[in-house]
């Protein structure tokens, strides 16, 4: 079965659009502000949600995203509530929601347990930076005939052989992180970026998603030249206390960029 | 994961490295200062009045601590790797001291992260550290101990794993961290066994090691796994099992996976890591090394805990008896031989791994104690 990740995916590449593909914590600074922000991300022009799953220690990422799990987590959300925030969410919008979680949550709540609640809920795939697809066989072995995608990362230091585990355990797309480094470090492309994404398309015809650092529109407008999808993580959870109308114009800057 | 993989390769052409092999066994003994002593402790053992007491003194290796044992394994191994920047994690300060000092030795630069609240309690290694060279990084974040002062060398890993050798100091991590790190300690086993026989003439009844992460306990324990020696780890029973306030996995916590590892955990029932104490910095840490879950699992060793309390006054019951101060660490396995010693028969024969030594501790029992130095 094909997931909501791919038909929307499908959907672009027959208008030659690329994705926009926005981050932020669920529970940050609380449930109710998280349901309102998905609403405004969509009509800011966001094709795919992710939504953070807080956790005590998120190793992949900077202070930003730190400091937001720590408020979501202060609030009392967890995995739990991240799964029935979407099902709530699901009457309104059908725009692709995928969850961002490290494992352990997963693992205490139960690889088989957590896909069927995710799936039943409207969530369309997850993201776990900390789970290589070396460790994932039996979530993959319970997601691989649902509508459901894992998606891994590859990073600029992946070698060919990672490359292809990576190509053939993503569905939906694969995460591309474009630094070697965590979420909302300073963009510094790797020179090799444009070889190395040719390398895996090469490989796999999934789409490239691309993130970790990019916060301008310009430098949206720059890695969009690589991948099918832009990942804006830290940059908006830095943005979502901001006034409403000063957020919704930077969504839309970014997504101009995009295009 | 490439890094690993790179790490994972690197390491095993050192083991068959004969040059390699030469140089590590070399500064063993003309800069560690190994073998390290195996010290009978008989003031200890006559107030005890049971087994006899056996003292394995790694307080006298380089550097004060068994820390520098695996931490110039690593630094060697960077070297050869062609890393020109080491980085690790500490604690109580002993594994930042040590990295500190093995990268003062293959001249490579060195930055340590410390949480804060570790910082304050034992700032006289911090300033060792600066001393050897090092930059150290107060962890604010978090608990501000050792769990998250490895979260952030695991970032700064990522963002400069192409210069940089991340010295996991414990045997926890992602492979191949916990089998490395266990193979650069288990020289301590390996001498503790040829000494207790040309001692005693036998293997020891019981061995002792306090269990952070676990590299000293496993380093003792690893060349006694097939005899007929029983083996005791201890962990950091804090102010008590309860929530918060204690660091023992195999008493309070639970299977998880944290920081690349999956073993015993305290965590929350969403899988969130909980919050820890302990008097001593090297043991307050949320999880353990997977070894020790298997070696617990399998029941080749029993985990027991000691409390703050209880590890004080094994900290100056040595002190008085013996003229040797412990780290407030050994100090957890030296209460747990206070404890099994009179059960015992005269003739058997306990080791303690005397993991560390307490200069480092002074003040921080000073204030404990409400003294004002």
């Amino acid at each position: 079965m094909t997931s909501r990740i791919s038909r929307k995916f499908q959907a672009l590449r027959k208008e030659q659009k690329k994705a926009f593909i926005p981050y932020i914590m669920a529970g940050d600074p609380d449930i109710q502000r998280t349901r309102e922000l998905v609403k405004i991300l969509e009509d800011c022009g966001a094709d795919i949600i992710e939504l953070g799953v807080p956790f005590s220690d998120p190793l992949a990422d900077g202070p930003t995203i730190q400091a937001a799990a720590q408020r979501a987590l202060d609030n009392g959300t967890t995995l739990h509530t991240v799964i029935e925030l979407v099902s709530s969410l699901r009457d309104a919008t059908e725009i692709p929601i995928i969850l961002m979680t490290y494992y352990n949550p997963v693992f205490r709540y139960g690889d088989e347990r957590f896909v069927e609640d995710a799936l039943s809920a409207g969530v369309d795939g997850v993201i776990i930076p900390d789970l290589p697809p070396d460790e994932a066989e039996g979530l993959m072995r319970i997601a691989r005939k649902k509508p459901f995608d894992t998606i891994f990362l590859l990073a600029p230091t992946s070698t060919d052989e990672r490359i292809r585990k990576v190509c053939r355990a993503s569905r939906g797309f694969i995460y591309y992180v474009s630094i070697t480094g965590i979420t909302g470090t300073k963009l510094a492309l790797d020179p090799a970026i444009g070889s190395h994404i040719s390398q895996i398309r090469g490989i796999s015809d999934t789409p490239i998603a691309v993130g970790f650092g990019i916060a301008t529109p310009e430098e949206a407008s720059m890695v969009a030249r690589y991948g099918d999808g832009i990942i804006v993580g830290s940059a908006i959870v830095k943005r979502i206390h901001d006034p409403e109308a000063e957020l919704r114009q930077y969504l839309r800057s970014l997504r101009a960029g995009i295009q | 994961m490439p890094a690993l993989l790179e790490l994972e390769k690197a390491y095993a052409a050192s083991k068959k490295d004969k040059a390699f092999l030469k140089e590590l066994g070399m500064l063993q003994k003309t800069y560690i200062g190994r073998p390290t002593p195996l010290y009978f402790a008989e003031r200890l053992t006559a107030e005890l009045g049971g087994a006899k007491i056996y003292l394995k003194r790694e307080d006298l290796a380089h550097t004060g601590a068994h820390k520098i044992n695996n931490a110039i394994g690593q630094a060697l191994l960077a070297r050869k790797m062609g890393k020109k920047r080491l980085i690790a994690e500490t604690g109580a300060g002993q594994h930042g001291v040590a990295t500190a000092t093995g990268a003062a030795h293959v001249g490579l630069a060195c930055e340590i992260y410390m949480g804060s609240d570790d910082v304050a309690r034992q700032s006289l290694n911090v300033f060792r550290m600066k001393l050897l060279g090092a930059t150290v990084h107060e962890v604010t974040i978090g608990s501000k101990t050792l769990k998250d002062a490895i979260n952030e060398g695991l970032r700064d890993w990522t963002t400069n794993v192409r210069t940089t050798h991340y010295v996991m100091g414990t045997v926890f991590g992602p492979h191949p961290f916990p089998m490395m790190v266990r193979d650069f300690q288990s020289v301590i086993g390996r001498e503790a066994r040829r000494q207790i026989r040309d001692a005693e003439g036998k293997l020891p009844e019981y061995l002792i090691a306090c269990v952070g992460g676990g590299s000293n306990a496993i380093g003792l324990f690893h060349a006694f796994i097939d005899d007929e020696v029983r083996m005791v780890g201890v962990e950091a029973g804090g102010r008590g099992i309860a929530a918060g306030e204690h660091a023992a996995r195999f008493a309070g916590g639970s299977i998880g996976v944290l920081q690349g590892t999956k073993s015993y955990l305290l965590q929350d029932d969403n899988g969130n890591v909980l919050g820890t104490h302990s008097v001593s910095a090297g043991l307050d840490y949320a999880a353990v090394g997977p070894e020790h879950a298997f070696l617990r699992d399998s029941g080749r060793v029993q985990y027991a805990y000691a409390t703050d309390e209880e590890a004080l006054a094994a900290f100056e019951q040595l002190s008085r008896t013996e003229g040797i101060i412990p780290a407030l660490e050994s100090s957890h396995a030296l209460a747990e031989a206070v404890k099994l010693a009179p059960k015992l028969l005269k003739d058997e024969i306990i080791v303690v791994n005397l993991s560390g030594r307490g200069d480092k501790d002074v003040q921080h029992v000073a204030r404990i104690k409400g003294i004002e130095l």
